[in-house]
């Protein structure tokens, strides 16, 4: 009883106090003040209100203590120093206001910690993002582990947004103007060697092996003394924030002191975001003109357009579609299926054509033994070669070592028979697109795997049941299909047939997850999800084109809206004859609704020989000297012997742009109506990673929330009078057009 | 990992007694020697390195009086390798007087190469195919091959194929600025890329062993070497006339400092918060060694006193496990110090549970050696280290010390670049 009152008053004292600090503590070591971040509820640290109250209240005891010379600023997290603001605490705001008042506090915290009476050392290993790198380069001097894990960067334009706590108006003092623009208008990913080299960090330690403890526990203790010690230097004046600048430094400098000069860096920097964004995303915009005002009018004027800015972005429907997107790619990198029985250890792809070779390098990439098997030498070593080439362009770039290329390489092992076949786990087939050719491997694999050995076919339209018709064990087989070129494209579109097992299922996730793909998981049918879409989208396209408008004004037109790949551009990536055949097979499956343009005129340009990007000619006339496309004049002969007429009330430059986008939108709501789609997440995913469709818009289901479905329907059923049943909007589309309320989002 | 020293042993009988084996034949060191081992660019300077292989090599018999005749084989290591005598074992015996009937290669193994040359010679005595064999090791750091760049060299091969003037002034006509900038031997690790130096700056930062632990270990090698040197103990050594100049008989890197002095130095990799710096680092060294190594009946019936009987293994402590050996039984430790702070990191990983647990696959610590069995004698950071020749050095330096101190057995450990290791136990001949 006695202990229980006890207990009761010391927590009663605590309350009082605001001693609960869970997310910051500090210790006071020979006169550093040093700071430590770890939320406890959370893999990783994120500026929360929790955390951010517990770092004002340690700040404001250093600064009141006099024996505190100087402080480190550490996060006891593996793999994470902060990675940048908490999304939710942006998206419970209701008004720009709310979003600028957030963005003022940051502003405040870290101007406190830049005026700071005391130098502060930032100690970073990990992620270093958004408003932890903020939070970094509001200090006076920065310590980098050159682990792996560690990464800066200033992701806020991937998500709509801007830097908002003052990242705007540091980061131009700090890299200069032309730097700083590139790393805030990319967002792009800086590890620490290179964040040494650019300036952004003063001092950079290697990451150590094993010793008697873990070695990233060690590492962060490591750091910690180092960062100590600068501290200490830093106080007794030893160590100096200033690094001596190099010429090249001196002279830009020099040129950019002119405000001229600057004035054009401004324009030309506006001219390039606007040439590659069509003036779709306004972030970048927001960005250029709040470093504009804190270089030109001061830091005042600099700090206010920031935050105004930053929460002028938040309420847009791009930064709502960005960050959407951003959390449906976190959902689709995540393995629903639970854990497969057996581990993937080795697998065998079959085909080293591009696809082959392809899904073959992001496989060898991670340690996965992998085989390699094509029918002739001759395409064994062209996929050879295309896995190397694919490996040596990251050594290049230095992303990897020759040594980690040539270690990496050594997993892949090509060949002609099936030897070995008995020991892997999945078999991938890449072979030519034909039902009788699909059967004939999937027999002689079969005669050869293990028991427990899943079947994988990398179609992109040729229903899997059908192809597992053929199997003894079609619980066992399944389709993966990815997009070329498959080191660079992160979608991979898994789909299940009704006898494909859970445990097949979830292996196949997991070796995609382990390929480093973004997965969606859809049913089986003509064309699955993405290229379902695809092929309606193209067969407007091409009646488009025999409209008489050509390629280049259907490429702008289609950028325009958002794709970053123009109609005529993807027919020739895609191959002409590959949309040939998937426009002529998905026609076959559903019919009129798949109708519009005339596939004969791509029959006919196969006939002529051409093939798209592939054979040099299509749409357009490909050399490797001329970068400035020319249309192919043989392709417009065609276009103009299929000519047809258009009709002139839906043939205006927005009809075109909502005819094809209609389409697109109306089959993905047709997927998710008939259940080949799972969810709406899904579907925004394989659009926007798969097939290129406008990331601004967020996908074709948060484009039906944003645009409304009921405008959609309205055109669709001025398109309908017009062409028929190819614009008929289907039940799902009704439903939410007749009632506003309904969001395929909540 | 580069600096974990893993240790080989082959198995043997249960019997603590000795490391003989029934059936096999007991391979012995009959005698070891080594030149002095000189700072790179000291009196050695002008030298080929198969002149100090000589050196040795002929030092060797001249101690034994072996008849050249009878030597079956000859295994040398070398790590920097001269290019105009890329099998310096055969050349360096060719010139001590060898006969041109004993076959002779060259081994590479880094710092541990010419351990490998004496593991290569006892498996040869072992299994009988032969009764003699030499092994040693060279270093010559005072010179090394200095390439022409890649492109440099791929124009002047196209010149030498290069059939008319026309042609021959085109290529020359492609030469740049660039093509002359010389390529050094690597410095660092290949597969790594990274620097010795940096890498145990790296592994004494991982096992948390500080600045003043280092220079206190190298300060201690340094003063045991010198004291070492003013008794007499270092008989290992053969002089060596350096022609044109003096008589060299003593090793000229043994220099006891100051804590005081050595806390001066600024690292020498990590800059500037690593602990590594040239005073507890062992420093570029030219140097060669060799020893003899017989079966045991042959050397007896030549009537020579064997020394030791030799047993290179792998892995310290699945051996003493195996062998019922502990590391108690062990009297004379002689490990190879490439850096302080790695020979620390070594001894503490030998003393931590985490590291045998995580990363030895074992449930318990090794546990280390004490220091007064520990390198009495200095080590590489005091004597030098030739890369190559620091082998034959430990199992010689071992043996002699079993004999000075009156001890059974002997363990010899030694770290390489590539992140391997070797190890051999020794056991004193009955006298």
């Amino acid at each position: 009883n006695n202990s229980f009152n006890m207990n009761g008053i010391l927590l009663g004292s605590v309350g009082v106090n605001r001693q609960t600090r869970t997310h910051v503590n500090y210790e006071v070591k020979d006169n550093v003040a040093v700071i430590r971040i770890n939320d406890p509820t959370s893999k990783v640290n994120t500026l929360t209100r929790q955390l951010q109250d517990d770092m004002m209240e340690v700040l404001n005891e250093v600064w009141g203590n006099s024996a505190v010379k100087s402080a480190v600023i550490i996060s006891t997290k593996p793999g994470c120093f902060i990675a940048g603001a908490n999304i939710d605490m942006i998206k419970v705001c209701k008004s720009a206001e709310e979003v600028s008042k957030l963005s003022k506090e940051g502003q405040m915290m870290f101007e406190k910690i830049e005026k700071s009476p005391i130098p502060f050392v930032a100690a970073v290993n990990g992620t270093c993002m958004g408003g932890g790198l903020e939070f970094a380069i509001a200090c006076h001097y920065r310590v980098a582990t050159k682990s792996k894990k560690t990464v800066m960067a200033l992701p806020e334009v991937m998500l709509g947004l801007l830097p908002g706590a003052g990242g705007t108006q540091r980061m131009p003092k700090m890299l200069g103007l032309p730097t700083a623009f590139d790393v805030m208008l990319t967002g792009r990913s800086i590890r620490a060697d290179k964040a040494k080299k650019m300036g952004l960090v003063h001092h950079v330690i290697d990451p150590l092996g094993p010793g008697v403890k873990d070695p990233e526990e060690r590492l962060i203790e490591y750091l910690e003394e180092v960062a100590v010690g600068v501290a200490k230097g830093l106080a007794k004046k030893t160590v100096t924030v200033e690094k001596k600048k190099g010429l090249m430094q001196k002279v830009q400098d020099a040129v950019l002191g002119i405000p001229l000069v600057r004035n054009q860096v401004y324009k030309t920097v506006t001219q390039k975001v606007m040439k590659q964004t069509k003036g779709l995303y306004p972030a970048p915009l927001s960005i250029i003109e709040a470093v504009q005002a804190g270089v030109e009018k001061g830091p005042a004027e600099g700090y206010h357009v920031e935050a105004v800015n930053f929460g002028k972005l938040a309420m847009t429907p791009e930064s709502r579609a960005l960050i959407g997107l951003y959390q449906g790619q976190v959902a689709c990198k995540k393995n629903n299926f639970g854990k497969p029985e057996r581990e993937v250890k080795s697998l065998a792809v079959l085909g080293a054509g591009l696809m082959g070779a392809g899904i073959a390098q992001v496989t060898v990439d991670k340690g996965v033994a992998t085989i390699l098997k094509d029918t002739t030498t001759e395409g064994l070593a062209r996929g050879h070669d295309q896995v190397y080439k694919g490996l040596n362009d990251k050594a290049k770039k230095k992303s990897i070592t020759t040594f980690e290329r040539d270690m990496t390489l050594s997993f892949l092992k090509g060949q002609l028979d099936y030897s070995g076949f008995e020991k892997v786990d999945m078999v991938i087939e890449a072979v030519f697109e034909d039902l009788s050719i699909k059967h004939k491997v999937l027999k002689e694999v079969e005669a050869v795997i293990p028991p427990h050995c899943i079947f994988a076919s990398n179609t992109s339209a040729l229903p899997i049941r059908e192809i597992a018709a053929a199997s003894k064990r079609p619980e066992k087989v399944i389709g993966m299909h990815y997009f070329s070129p498959v080191d660079k494209m992160q979608l991979l579109e898994i789909i299940t047939t009704d006898k494909t097992s859970k445990d097949t299922t979830a292996s196949a996730v997991a070796v995609g997850l382990k390929q480093g793909k973004v997965i969606i998981v859809v049913g089986d049918g003509p064309g699955f999800y993405t290229t379902r879409c695809l092929a309606p989208t193209l067969v407007e396209g091409i009646r488009i084109l025999q409209e008489g408008v050509g390629p280049k004004k259907l490429d702008s037109l289609t950028t325009g809206f958002g794709f970053p790949v123009g109609v005529s551009t993807l027919i020739d990536e895609v191959g002409v004859d590959v949309a040939a055949h998937v426009a002529e097979d998905l026609g076959k499956a559903f019919g009129s609704r798949f109708g519009g343009g005339n596939v004969d005129v791509l029959k006919t340009m196969i006939q002529k020989g051409f093939k798209g990007r592939k054979s040099g000619k299509g749409c357009y006339v490909y050399s490797a000297k001329k970068k400035d496309k020319q249309v192919n004049s043989g392709t417009e002969e065609i276009l103009k012997a299929f000519k047809l007429t258009a009709p002139p009330a839906v043939s205006g430059d927005e009809d075109v742009q909502y005819r094809l986008v209609s389409r697109f939108v109306n089959e993905a709501a047709l997927c998710l109506q008939e259940g080949i789609l799972a969810d709406p997440v899904q579907g925004d995913i394989g659009a926007v990673f798969g097939l290129g469709f406008p990331p601004c818009l967020g996908g074709p289901f948060r484009f039906l929330d944003s645009f409304g479905a009921d405008k959609l329907v309205q055109k669709m059923k001025r398109y309908e009078d017009a062409y028929g049943n190819q614009f008929t909007p289907c039940q799902l589309l009704l439903d939410y057009a007749k009632d506003p309320s309904k969001k395929f989002h909540k | 990992y580069v600096f974990t020293t893993f240790i080989k042993l082959s198995e043997f009988t249960k019997s603590k007694k000795t490391l003989s084996k029934p059936g096999v034949r007991n391979v012995v060191l009959v005698e070891g020697v080594r030149t002095p081992f000189l700072q790179a660019g000291t009196t050695y300077a002008d030298l080929m390195a198969h002149d100090l292989a000589r050196g040795a090599l002929q030092g060797l018999l001249n101690r034994t009086a072996f008849p050249k005749e009878a030597v079956d084989y000859i295994v040398y290591g070398t790590v920097i390798q001269e290019v105009k005598t890329s099998n310096v074992a055969r050349e360096a015996a060719l010139g001590a007087g060898f006969s041109d009937k004993t076959p002779a290669h060259t081994v590479t193994m880094a710092c541990i190469s010419s351990n490998q040359a004496m593991t290569t010679a006892v498996g040869l005595v072992a299994s009988g195919q032969c009764d003699a064999v030499v092994a040693g090791g060279v270093e010559f750091m005072s010179d090394v091959p200095i390439r022409h760049s890649r492109k440099m060299r791929k124009m002047m091969l196209s010149l030498n194929r290069a059939r008319t003037l026309g042609a021959r002034l085109s290529l020359l006509g492609s030469l740049r600025l660039s093509h002359l900038v010389p390529e050094l031997p690597a410095v660092s690790e290949f597969s790594t890329a990274e620097m010795m130096g940096h890498s145990a700056d790296r592994l004494a930062a991982a096992f948390g062993i500080s600045r003043l632990d280092q220079d206190e270990f190298a300060l201690r090698s340094h003063v045991l070497a010198k004291k070492a040197q003013d008794e007499g103990l270092l008989t290992d050594i053969v002089d060596f006339k350096v022609p044109g100049k003096d008589i060299v008989s003593k090793d000229n890197g043994i220099r006891p400092s100051t804590m005081e002095q050595m806390s001066k130095l600024k690292p020498a990799f990590i800059k500037p918060h690593g602990t590594v710096t040239a005073a507890n680092s062992s420093y570029l060294t030219d140097g060669a060694s060799a020893v003899l190594i017989m079966s045991e009946e042959k050397a007896l019936a030549m009537g020579y006193k064997p020394k030791a009987y030799l047993s290179p293994t792998y892995a310290i402590p699945k051996v003493l496990e195996r062998s019922g050996l502990t590391l108690a039984d062990i009297d004379a430790f002689e490990f190879h110090e490439a850096f302080a702070g790695q020979v620390l990191a070594n001894l503490t990983a030998m003393e931590s549970d985490w590291f045998a647990q995580n990363c030895m696959g074992r449930k318990a610590k090794v546990g280390a050696p004490p220091m007064e069995k520990f390198n009495l004698w200095g080590g590489s950071l005091s004597l030098g280290h030739p890369f190559a020749a620091t082998g034959c050095r430990l199992v010689t330096m071992v043996a002699h010390r079993l004999k000075k101190e009156g001890g059974q057995y002997g363990l010899v450990a030694a770290c390489a670049a590539g992140g391997q290791g070797h190890a051999m136990l020794v056991e004193a001949c009955p006298q």
